[in-house]
């Protein structure tokens, strides 16, 4: 094959590009993903939406305190009550933020804290019920400055 | 370096009122990620991992914290109180040391 110098740009542009897209994940610092972290906590159960209310900002001035609330629609009664909320950030070096443990004793399944973003990503809240059942909710935050120092 | 912790409770409630808990305290939650500015060396990881709140020793909440958590981690949760009796808060140092206070609650 007779390979003229436009060609060449292009061919080494979409092989650096092929490069590029492969190093990616090599980010995530522990190798596991927000996939992995959630399949881990699910079992590879099935995942339902719509009980769990994510509350975060569409945009955050400053990663490194990001405050976000959730709330799962649950009575808490003693047969019928949210276990834990684990949220994951799918952008971070490592996934995993913070798991929240409940009790009957909570009255409701709602948490608030404060968190810190590397970069513009997903946070996603996964809700264990205590019939086995999971419910999750996803929000994407725009980051402006990342909180991850360095 | 931790200190301080601060928690806000109401002094009174109703039997069975689910009341709003909210707890501060201060640590650098140093995530491992970061780097010395003058060495280049990562700074070791030194964080809170764990918040459990008690009341009268049964355990009402509790947060399994990560590296992602701000510095001064704040949380803020909700307990239904049965009767009168005392909140213990506890957190949890990377390094084993453990942070504490306690509120007491009247339930009329």
């Amino acid at each position: 094959m007779n390979m003229d110098r436009r060609q060449f740009v292009l061919t080494s542009a979409a092989a650096f590009a092929a490069l590029s897209v492969n190093a990616v994940p090599a980010f995530a610092a522990n190798g596991a993903t927000a996939d992995d972290r959630i399949k881990e906590f699910t079992g590879g159960a099935e995942i339902a939406e719509g009980r769990v209310t994510l509350n975060t900002p569409e945009i955050a001035e400053n990663g490194n305190t990001v405050p976000i609330s959730v709330e799962v629609d649950s009575p808490m009664t003693d047969d019928n009550y949210v276990q834990s909320i684990m949220v994951v950030a799918d952008g971070n070096p490592n996934p995993e933020v913070v798991t929240f443990n409940f009790t009957t004793m909570s009255g409701v399944a709602a948490a608030k804290t404060r968190i810190r973003l590397a970069k513009t990503q997903n946070v996603i809240a996964v809700a264990k019920l205590s019939d086995g059942s999971f419910q999750m909710a996803k929000n994407e935050v725009k980051v402006t400055i990342g909180g991850c120092g360095g | 370096m931790a200190s301080k912790p601060r928690v806000k409770v109401p002094k009174q409630a109703a039997a069975g009122e689910v009341i709003t808990i909210k707890t501060l305290i201060s640590h650098t939650m140093e995530s491992g990620q970061r780097k010395d500015r003058k060495t280049g060396d990562l700074i070791p990881r030194k964080i809170i991992n764990k918040f459990t709140c008690y009341f009268n020793d049964q355990e009402v909440f509790s947060a399994d914290i990560d590296p992602a958590v701000s510095s001064n981690p704040y949380m803020e949760f909700s307990c239904k109180v049965p009767e009168s009796g005392t909140f213990r808060f506890v957190w949890i140092d990377d390094d084993g040391s453990e942070y504490s206070t306690e509120k007491k609650i009247t339930v009329q």
